[in-house]
């Protein structure tokens, strides 16, 4: 029976508890009361595991890691946020946290999954029998979800900033974590994202370094990712971007690494791409 | 069991005002005296004495419908009060009203600070009290435990509690927004007088650990800085020491600002990664308002203190009702199960027989 279930219906079912997260903690907005962390956690929890096992079904008949379409690079970012959150989130005790990151994998999941068309081709074995590269692009997405995660807190960071300083700090805004939380869970997931896209870089060009004609220029733009995340964590570090700043600039890149995903997926070289037949359901 | 059954009789904040409570309070020795006085009497099964600076009253299990006046006798006999005039103050109420009042009580809907959570400290240790004194029975045991778990669903599923409701803990609050935690803070204290030892104390009891305080008489700030463990900074020193400190707390009655804009900002240049909190208490104020334009710096004087803590308790005040219906609710499931216990214990004597009667 459980042995029926296709990719795409865990999938479902992952988004439909990531959802389920994101509707306690709102249901306990309105209620002006504080999201449970512990039905919230829960939530992610079953969610994560029935992603992984989705994403699981997907590698093994793809012949490695799930990251052949914007479908699969959209799973895979929004299940490395939620690997990160549990490192990061748990240990900050953050009710809110989790609360956005169910609703920012919702989003993520449930988008990818409302749109067949990322999912129409899905070629399989897409890096060959190089482990090299496929350790790069895993590594990579890895780092998207920690830029994800880092998006989530500079926005908290901002709401909270806003609250204090406009003299608002009852109802949602009471539920927000403190400024320095957030200022020090943002620092340690932007050091976290830098060190994995520049380990993910560092991999790839080894392969790439010896195959030149390869690298083609959309490939170049995650290499300005990197440039530019690195550049805002060496500016962080020496106190020349703090603050709202700080904040503001974290959302704009990780906004600019999004757009990014889409020329980056489609640069990739032809590969005797294999379509497998998706399950139309549900 | 209609007669007496379960019972509470006493005066709290409601009945009584602060001079008449003055009066009732019954002191360390007159309680253990009272208890003692009331457990050799044979008509009591049950009984429990909560007594605090708001209220004293008397949680009493017993057949005798005369039980509660009897109580009523011994008490004003001991803080030698007229009974008559005990008439005017007196709470008194029976069955599942007095159950819904305990649970009320326990939750801080009964408190003069609406939602306050030391109230249920206080019934924990009036109940654990009664234990120790071996008073509490199988009726006392379930509905003090009952109304404990009673107030901690209210709270939780409630913003009864939410929010502070006093000037100084909003203060405290806001750092704790902006900061996460007090251990590490380093609060300084501008002015040595009331306000400022309110501030101080308020700060302290969140766990904050480096306080410094300078004020215009270093003598008095000294003394201030013993009481609290803290140290003493020349007030002159103020502006130029300012970027060593986290949270500046204004009390002074200075006639002027003795913080500027340009001394903030000039600490803000030291350390701008690390926010700045200025509570300004003073009137006049103590904290040019130009230091609210700085970036990681948050300012807030009295009236926007004063504003959350207004709203904070309006909206505590509105969850009251809810708050009612939900303990309403489990007073009377609550009284559904214990009445008809006290029907078959029938009083005191039964309730021995049952072997219930601790003392």
């Amino acid at each position: 029976m459980i042995a029926d279930i296709t990719d795409r219906q865990w999938l479902w079912c992952a988004a439909a508890f990531y959802f389920a997260g994101f509707l306690l903690g709102t249901r306990a907005f309105f209620r002006g009361n504080r999201p449970s962390g512990m039905l919230t956690y829960a939530a992610i929890v079953i969610g994560y595991l029935f992603q992984f096992i989705g994403l699981g079904i997907r590698g093994h008949a793809d012949g490695g890691c799930p990251l052949g379409n914007t479908f699969e690079m959209f799973q895979f970012t929004a299940w490395s946020a939620i690997s990160l959150y549990f490192l990061v989130g748990v240990t900050f005790r953050s009710s809110l946290l989790g609360y956005f990151t169910a609703s920012l994998a919702a989003v993520l999941t449930a988008v990818s999954l409302a749109l067949p068309a990322w999912d129409s081709a899905r070629p399989t074995h897409i890096f060959g029998n190089n482990h090299w590269i496929e350790f790069h692009a895993a590594l990579a997405l890895f780092s998207y979800g920690a830029f994800a995660l880092l998006a989530l807190t500079s926005a908290l960071f901002l709401l909270r900033f806003y609250s204090l300083k406009s003299k608002r700090v009852d109802g949602w805004f009471s539920f927000l974590p403190s400024i320095l939380d957030l200022d020090h869970i943002g620092v340690r997931l932007l050091i976290a994202g830098v060190a994995l896209l520049g380990a993910s870089l560092a991999v790839g060009s080894v392969y790439w370094l010896r195959d030149t004609a390869s690298v083609s220029a959309a490939k170049l733009i995650t290499a300005g990712i990197w440039i530019a995340y690195a550049a805002v964590l060496g500016a962080r570090l020496r106190g020349r971007l703090l603050a709202r700043r700080f904040a503001w600039t974290c959302l704009i890149l990780f906004a600019a690494a999004l757009v990014s995903l889409g020329p980056v997926n489609s640069s990739r070289h032809p590969m005797p791409a294999v379509r497998i037949s998706r399950d139309p359901s549900p | 069991m209609s007669a007496a059954g379960f019972f509470v009789i006493g005066a709290t904040h409601h009945t009584a005002p602060l001079h008449v409570r003055e009066r009732l309070a019954l002191g360390a020795d007159a309680e253990a005296a009272l208890h003692a006085e009331l457990a050799r009497g044979q008509e009591l099964s049950e009984f429990a004495v909560l007594n605090t600076c708001n209220r004293v009253e008397f949680y009493g299990v017993a057949a005798d419908p005369g039980a509660p006046a009897r109580v009523e006798a011994a008490f004003c006999a001991r803080q030698q009060f007229d009974p008559a005039e005990f008439g005017k103050f007196r709470l008194h109420l029976r069955g599942q009203e007095a159950v819904q009042h305990l649970l009320e009580v326990a939750a801080g809907l009964d408190s003069q600070m609406i939602g306050e959570t030391e109230i249920l400290g206080q019934v924990k240790e009036a109940y654990a009290a009664a234990q120790t004194r071996r008073s509490a029975g199988p009726v006392l045991n379930r509905i003090f435990q009952k109304a404990f778990q009673a107030a901690k669903q209210v709270r939780t599923h409630s913003a009864i509690s939410a929010g502070q409701v006093s000037v100084a803990n909003v203060a405290v609050e806001l750092a704790l927004n902006i900061f996460g935690g007090l251990a590490e803070t380093r609060i300084l204290l501008l002015g040595a007088g009331e306000i400022g030892e309110k501030a101080a104390r308020a700060f302290r009891s969140r766990g904050a650990a480096a306080l410094t305080v300078s004020s215009r008489r270093p003598e008095r700030a000294m003394e201030l800085a013993t009481q609290f463990g803290g140290s003493a900074l020349p007030f002159e020193q103020r502006e130029a020491r300012l970027a060593e400190f986290d949270v500046v707390v204004g009390s002074t009655a200075a006639p002027g600002a003795v913080i500027s804009r340009a001394a903030a900002g000039a600490a803000m240049r030291k350390r701008p990664a690390r926010p700045l909190f200025f509570i300004d208490l003073a009137l006049p104020r103590d904290i040019e308002a130009e230091v609210a334009g700085i970036e990681n710096v948050f300012l807030y004087n009295l009236d926007d203190l004063a504003k959350i803590a207004e709203a904070n308790r309006v909206a505590r005040e509105g969850e009251i009702g809810r708050c009612r219906t939900l303990l309403a609710e489990r007073a009377h499931a609550l009284w559904r199960h214990v009445e008809p216990r006290l029907a078959q214990a029938g009083g005191a004597k039964e309730f021995r027989q049952l072997g219930y009667v601790p003392r």
